[in-house]
């Protein structure tokens, strides 16, 4: 078998040095550990792990030969079941994830992804579903997403949304093509868009596929956004201001209001990044603050599953103003029965269609039951005791860590690796050593504007005997930069491969297994 | 917890947000539901949709039997509720499984590079003419009317904002893609030419042919697959003269779940690396020399390279990509060749079916497990077979309203699922 990157099996002299001494604070230790090659490096041939029925009928003679392959894909492994079942088991236990521990990775809102949401998305009625049924044999799925549509619109402050964006971003991207659309059908569709420097990245990006030039907006010392800056760099070429509110310090932007009216005041648009829902749910709504457009994370604020990278669903919630440019699908009621509107012809002002079908439905199945869950006082308890936690972590980590702004946060803190730079230990040693106790690192060189920020967002769903053993992770490690730093700089030891070397991975990309 | 904080109330923990932006109310939502209420709250509205039968509609999302082994796997918490591997020391599980995937989607299209996943196939297929654009730095996109009609509206919508512009080439009366007016559109502005393999009629297009048009203008060719269980049995688009091949992986471990989530996929030749969209995972050591995976060639990407990135997605279809690696790693070499040869085959009965009562294909070009009958009056079919419960097909006139052939134009799959009773029964029941 080809070994493209020369990776060979490690001897015991090689490993890291093993941390035999007591578990981390979080439970880690190092168990059954096993090694697992690539799946195509595993298996004999002629095993196969499906059962099928034999073909009733050869290939059609009028298929052109040239057009066909013969004896299948080559390099395809050939596994059992129980190959398969293995090699997937085996890789899975090199992740952490939510069910695994801690995961306070700062504006992704790691909470627990209830268990029953994932059993409604599997039931045969939402699974099996095929997305061109005609409507008198989908009306369960029309009626869900008719009420998910309602629920996003009332949470937001908002007056319609449209479910089918696919994630946070292409959510974006759908806001800022109905700022543009809406510029255009008012004559001119402006040039540039503002965006302040504690944004995420995907903010200027989606404004750049848009056709629109970034302006960077300061923050304040206090780590908001301040009317005077914003009046100094809106003009009447400004099609819109992005703000993530709170912010990804977790600050309320306290001046929205004002900044809104400014902005409104030039003929431009506010757009809300809706990211940090999860601190304002039931408490305070984008709609009211003066935002046009906002876009949803169901698989942050609403627990639909991460997967490692996705899938997301990024709905957008638009005031009346911004309504009649909504992508399609949008669902209505009409009387009991509930109908997709599809037709551009129904809709003359959308601007189109951002993904096939009608949205990544699976999410808004899980996102609706969670909603059921809650009730209205289920919604308003998630943002309290979601800030609840970050305030006490701050309370329990500010002073060992240094903390960048003072300024109140909500559901995430920022802190930094001021305090330790003397001993010369980083944000990446800190990360990497909580890993040995068991936490997944917080977010970690974001946002920029703090150097070295350490982003922290525990979620409602932790315990509090959960947040004391991170804190305590913390401050041991805190402690361990001015008595040894040098031993943190060989961190994480308990994990099934050491620190990765990045810079090889970018420099001579290996990007997927060669037939040898 | 309070007390640590310096806070007398869960209340005055949001005393940051000014009281005039506060609600005032509690939110206009359903009341809460226990458990045992909420499963059946949602039973009740997964009740009121028809998944008895498996359907006969493809048209971009097809029915397939996964094995339950996929889903079991994929519940495995430490994948299900992991995040972005930014970490990839603990996150090894999902790059491995990534680079997999990434090497299962250049096995099937013959391609050299493939990322991490896309939101989707159409979104994919925008995402691939606009790497088109910034390879060619030309602006003109020409798409096949058979390329599936959501994914062109998703190409439209994605180029709206004045990246480039968007040329439809009609197809023939055989259903293939009109090469002497493909040779008409294709010129020196031209960035790619995208046509559908197996294309939205269910028709193994003149991907070659097509291809080497593109060539000859210096423009790329970009290859759609909405059904890739027929690269088990085609030859791959990147050996046919692709030079991107996107469309979804959906048919391999994912249910139809209303149309998404679905794992859409993009591969392309090694000299396009750097302009790839999305997260593509990559293989190094650790500091002691074991092989690794992490996410890498990052500087293409949003967080880094901001408004000059060359997309802006990050969040993609991580669990979806999974899935079908998981299900592509059960049917291996020889599972895959089967299950595709079984699709055809079904197809083919299928065909036969329809042709005993007087249903004919509309188009004469070859398929692989899908194609357009005359049935007459496509809607009237679908609306009655709907009163028993079936999903007959997608009526073509609902896509191609203007067009005479499109009033009986029943685009029908046939997979796995619709074992040779089913399919008789079926054919029977279309002109009752």
């Amino acid at each position: 078998m080809a070994n493209p990157t020369g990776w060979k099996p490690s001897t015991e002299a090689e490993a890291p040095a093993a941390a035999a001494e007591a578990p981390g604070l979080g439970g880690a230790v190092r168990g059954l550990v096993h090694e697992e090659p690539l799946v195509f490096e595993r298996g004999s041939p002629g095993r196969c792990g499906v059962s099928l029925p034999a073909a009733e009928r050869g290939v059609d003679p009028a298929l052109p030969a040239a057009l066909l392959r013969e004896g299948g894909v080559a390099g395809m492994p050939e596994l059992s079941e129980l190959e398969v079942v293995r090699h997937f088991t085996h890789l899975s236990t090199w992740n952490h994830g939510i069910d695994t521990g801690f995961y306070p990775l700062g504006s992704c809102t790691m909470k627990y992804n209830p268990k029953s949401s994932e059993a409604m998305a599997r039931l045969p009625g939402f699974a099996d579903l095929h997305p061109l049924s005609p409507p008198e044999l989908c009306q369960g799925a029309l009626e869900l997403m008719y009420a998910l549509e309602r629920a996003l619109s009332e949470i937001a402050g908002m007056d319609a949304t449209a479910l089918s964006p696919a994630a946070g971003a292409q959510g974006e991207l759908c806001g800022m093509m109905l700022i543009r659309a809406y510029h255009e059908a008012h004559g001119y569709p402006r040039r540039k868009v503002l965006i302040p420097d504690t944004a995420h990245g995907t903010n200027p990006a989606s404004s750049a596929l848009n056709g629109y030039a970034v302006v960077q907006l300061a923050s304040g010392s206090d780590g908001r956004l301040h009317p005077e800056t914003v009046a100094a760099a809106m003009d009447e070429d400004v099609a819109a201001i992005m703000i993530t509110n709170p912010n990804t310090l977790g600050v309320f932007e306290s001046h929205v209001a004002e900044i809104a009216q400014i902005v409104h005041g030039r003929g431009g648009l506010v757009y809300g990044d809706g990211a940090n829902m999860n601190a304002l749910l039931g408490v305070a709504r984008p709609g009211d603050m003066g935002f046009d457009v906002v876009q949803y994370n169901l698989h942050k604020t609403f627990a639909t599953p991460h997967g490692g990278g996705g899938p997301g669903s990024g709905p957008v919630a638009v005031k009346e103003s911004l309504a009649p440019y909504l992508p399609l699908p949008l669902v209505v009621r009409e009387g009991a029965s509930y109908r997709l509107v599809t037709d551009p012809a129904e809709r003359p002002r959308t601007v189109g269609k951002l993904r096939e079908f009608w949205g990544n439905f699976g999410m808004f199945v899980r996102a609706w039951a969670l909603i059921r869950e809650w009730g209205p006082a289920g919604a308003r308890a998630t943002a309290e005791l979601a800030v609840l936690n970050a305030a006490y972590l701050r309370a329990r980590l500010a002073g060992a860590y240094h903390l960048p702004y003072e300024t109140p946060s909500l559901h995430e803190v920022v802190l930094d690796d001021k305090h330790q730079q003397a001993q010369g230990v980083t944000t990446m040693d800190v990360a990497k050593r909580l890993v040995d106790h068991g936490f997944h690192p917080p977010t970690i060189y974001f946002p920029l504007v703090v150097h070295g920020a350490l982003m922290i967002e525990p979620t409602e769903t932790e315990s509090k005997e959960t947040l004391d053993a991170f804190a305590a992770a913390m401050l041991a490690i805190a402690e361990e930069a001015r008595t040894d730093p040098a031993a943190l700089k060989s961190a994480p030891t308990r994990t099934v491969r050491a620190r990765l070397d990045e810079t090889r991975a970018a420099r001579k990309p290996v990007l997927r297994w060669t037939p040898g | 917890m309070l007390e640590v904080i310096g806070a007398r109330s869960l209340g005055e923990l949001h005393a940051s947000i000014p009281e005039r932006l506060r609600l005032g109310r509690p939110l206009d939502l359903p009341p809460a539901l226990d458990e045992i209420a909420l499963l059946g709250e949602l039973r009740r509205l997964a009740g009121r949709n028809e998944t008895h039968h498996p359907p006969f509609a493809g048209a971009g999302a097809y029915p397939h039997h996964v094995p339950p082994v996929v889903d079991q796997l994929l519940l495995r918490g430490e994948f299900f509720t992991a995040y972005t591997p930014y970490q990839p020391e603990i996150s090894q599980g999902t790059l491995q499984a990534l680079f997999e995937w990434q090497t299962f989607v250049c096995l099937l299209t013959g391609l050299e590079v493939a990322n991490a996943s896309m939101y989707d196939g159409a979104s994919a297929t925008a995402e691939a003419a606009l790497l088109a654009t910034r390879v060619t730095g030309r602006r003109k996109v020409v798409v096949s009317a058979a390329v599936h009609p959501e994914y062109r509206k998703v190409v439209a919508t994605y180029l709206r904002s004045g990246q480039a512009s968007v040329v439809t080439v009609p197809f023939g009366r055989d259903g293939r893609t009109d090469l002497a007016a493909l040779a008409r559109a294709v010129d020196a502005e031209t960035a790619c030419v995208v046509v559908g393999y197996p294309s939205f009629l269910g028709v193994v297009d003149a991907l070659p042919e097509a291809a080497a048009l593109a060539r000859k203008a210096g423009a790329l060719t970009v290859a759609v697959t909405a059904e890739a269980v027929a690269l088990g049995l085609l030859a791959a688009p990147g050996a046919l003269g692709a030079d991107v091949a996107v469309g979804s992986f959906q048919s391999f471990g994912n249910p139809l779940s209303f149309g998404g989530p679905a794992p859409g996929f993009l591969a392309a030749r090694e000299d396009h690396l750097r302009q790839l969209p999305g997260r593509i995972a990559g293989a190094t050591v650790d500091k002691v020399g074991r092989r690794g995976f992490v996410l890498t060639l990052s500087t293409r990407e949003q967080h880094i390279r901001r408004e000059k990135a060359t997309s802006n997605i990050c969040t993609n279809s991580g669990l979806c990509a999974l899935a079908a690696t998981i299900h592509l790693s059960l049917l291996g070499r020889r599972g895959l060749d089967e299950l595709a040869r079984l699709n055809h085959a079904r197809l083919l009965l299928l065909r036969e079916e329809l042709g005993k009562v007087g249903c004919p294909p509309v188009f004469s070009a070859p398929v692989f497990n899908e194609q357009a009958f005359d049935v007459g009056d496509a809607e009237a079919v679908v609306a009655a077979m709907a009163r028993r419960g079936i999903l007959a097909g997608a009526p073509l006139s609902r896509w191609f309203p203007d067009e005479p052939w499109a009033r009986g134009a029943l685009l029908c799959v046939a997979t796995e699922l619709h074992d040779p009773e089913l399919i008789r029964l079926f054919a029977r029941s279309v002109r009752e």
